[in-house]
């Protein structure tokens, strides 16, 4: 990033990104409360969940009010990528999502961290938040891989099911000045690393669907993200002008 | 954001108590050392040496020092802690399903962090409980078996439903306060790591309390409909949470043992009073009413009285027939269940990683999980 000042627009655009795959992700391992594998396991979510979360209320709230961000917009306007809002599945699934998407946060708030945009004070604090979404992410992929035949044919399959929403994580993003070639260099090596160690096959499949392509950046998102929205925010709208 | 939890180590066999262990591995109690000091022989038979062990166990107890987990302890005591460690770990992490039913909902995102934390903080509560458990010789795995099987029990409060999002705020408010009038006292049991463990579990507890006082005054003072739903969640929650002190004195079958064990410190009606008394100014601030026609001032007794409460639906809801009690150990079950391949996973993974023969031991998997 230069140290000009980013117009507001693109601004907009970059917090809402960043904050909407935290605030979608967030939600999705809420969902987890109550119904983990193992008592370690609820703690270890519900801990990831609230730094993403925390990150989102930062994020909004330097571009808006994040409330009316959250709960009042259109399933059109929110600007997070398609990974994020991907169904928990079973908990294969989950950390099959987290290693894709916490490897992504971990090198990009890396990258924003080490310039000197306005994003560079939220991203040094939160790479090292994130750093530990992926370490967990990692740890758990390995396990899983490298488990037992049942767990290892499960991550696979969560591994490949998602592999398709991870292009688009690459696609540029209006306001967010990075490298995108080194990003995805870093992103594939790191996970290549980790699926191999695990005893896992790296998908080979396009990382891209066909029409929906890098684009939950501009507002498509897939058929689940209207009933999440739908649950998070009906209390919130059934209430106008409510505080709580 | 969120601040990172230390998991402790589990270890099934561990009795050492891990971080709950006061310092050293010396018994803690100068009464305990006395008793291993003297002669072997010297006192004669095994049954002097016994009645040395109770002596010694029951002067320590009477003197207020804590017992710990390589002390010598009657069996039923040990039994009895076991009971009561258990079921509060258990109510700990049932209770966690009555609160997550609104994060996905949570009407604000401030909200929304809170009550994520809250369950955060059960479900490290749980840990912090099992662990103190595990000190008295019995594993998580077989204490969770009891609690799926039905041979163990969690509060019976976490039976009732939470409808609106006031309901959060009532347990808040009404449940946890209820619970830390219950568990300031056992900051004092005479059992050392239960009693360290609740200090902890006690201060965040009050914190939960001030969270749900604060979520139902922002409900009360706000719209009308908020107002009316804050108050209806009173009125749901305010009689269960009264009978979370237990049945009566005179009908508490645990109670008069634990009291001279120091395991319990005040009776059931007393703590209920105790908690009445706290809780009627409060609603007060915040403009509710507590759904109770008889609650009232007695200036001789320096009590407020209150009506009868419903003792049949106590039991009722105890023996099974509560709104929630199937839904709740169903979810239980099922959590458990469908991670059994996980955990089966965690345990073959770490077996490989130790270079040992490959063994399904699923009773490691705890452990290693999150090694």
């Amino acid at each position: 990033m230069t140290t000009t000042s980013t117009p507001p627009d693109s601004r907009t655009e970059a917090a809402l990104a960043l904050g909407d795959d935290a605030l979608v992700l967030s939600h999705r391992l809420g969902e987890w409360a109550g119904h983990a594998p193992v008592l370690e396991e609820e703690v270890a979510l519900a801990n990831i969940a609230l730094d993403l979360l925390g990150q989102a209320r930062v994020l909004l709230s330097s571009v808006g009010d994040e409330d009316e961000l959250a709960y009042l917009r259109e399933e059109r306007a929110f600007r997070n990528l398609q990974l994020v809002e991907q169904p928990n599945g079973d908990f294969a699934h989950t950390i099959a999502r987290q290693l894709y998407f916490s490897t992504y946060q971990t090198l990009l708030y890396g990258q924003l961290a080490a310039a000197d945009g306005e994003l560079a004070p939220l991203a040094a604090k939160a790479v090292k938040e994130v750093a530990y979404h992926q370490d967990h992410a990692e740890q758990w992929t390995l396990r899983l891989g490298d488990g037992t035949a049942e767990s290892h044919a499960r991550i696979q399959r969560g591994l490949d099911a998602l592999w398709r929403f991870t292009g688009e994580m690459f696609q540029p993003v209006v306001g967010l000045d990075i490298d995108r070639t080194a990003l995805r260099e870093s992103w594939t090596a790191s996970v290549t690393a980790v699926i191999e160690r695990a005893t896992l096959t790296v998908p080979s499949g396009p990382q891209s669907g066909a029409w929906t392509a890098g684009a939950g950046r501009q507002g498509l998102h897939t058929e689940p993200f209207g009933r999440m929205l739908a649950e998070m925010q009906h209390l919130h709208r059934s209430h106008p002008g409510a505080s709580w | 954001m969120a601040t990172r939890r230390t998991i402790e180590s589990n270890e099934p066999n561990d009795r050492s108590g891990g971080s709950l262990r006061s310092r050293g591995t010396e018994m803690a109690t100068a009464a305990a050392q006395k008793a291993a000091e003297t002669e072997p022989g010297g006192a004669g038979s095994t049954a002097a040496r016994a009645a040395e062990q109770q002596a010694a166990f029951d002067e320590a107890v009477a003197a207020d020092e804590r017992i710990e987990p390589r002390d010598w302890m009657p069996d039923a005591y040990r039994t009895s802690l076991i009971r009561q460690i258990a079921q509060h770990a258990h109510s700990e992490i049932i209770g966690m399903q009555p609160e997550a039913n609104w994060i996905t909902r949570a009407p604000s995102l401030r909200r929304k962090a809170i009550l994520m934390a809250k369950a955060q903080d059960e479900a490290g509560h749980g840990l912090y409980l099992y662990s103190a458990a595990e000190t008295l010789g019995v594993s998580r795995d077989e204490l969770l078996d009891k609690l799926h099987s039905g041979r163990q029990k969690y509060s019976s409060i976490f039976n009732y439903p939470t409808l609106t999002w006031a309901d959060v705020g009532a347990i808040g408010w009404l449940v946890d306060g209820a619970a830390i009038t219950n568990q300031v006292p056992l900051c004092r049991c005479s059992y050392g790591p239960y009693a360290r463990a609740m200090i902890r579990v006690c201060k965040e507890e009050s914190f939960h309390q001030r969270q749900g006082y604060e979520s139902l005054l922002a409900l009360s003072r706000g719209t009308q409909a908020q107002h009316e739903m804050a108050q209806d969640a009173v009125n749901r929650w305010w009689w269960p949470s009264l009978m979370m002190f237990g049945p009566p004195d005179e009908e508490s079958s645990h109670s008069e043992q634990s009291m001279t064990w120091k395991i319990k410190r005040h009776s059931n009606d007393e703590l209920r009073q105790r908690f009445v008394d706290i809780c009627v100014p409060q609603a007060e601030s915040l403009g509710l009413t507590l759904p109770d026609p008889d609650l009232k001032w007695n200036e001789a007794r320096g009590h407020h009285d209150f009506g009868p409460i419903d003792w049949t639906e106590f039991w009722d809801v105890l023996k099974g027939n509560g709104p929630c009690n199937d839904q709740r150990i169903t979810q239980r079950r099922r959590a458990h269940e469908e991670g059994a391949w996980v955990r089966e996973a965690a345990a073959a993974y770490a077996t490989k990683q130790a270079g040992a023969p490959r063994a399904d031991t699923a009773a490691t998997a705890h452990g290693e999980a999150t090694a």
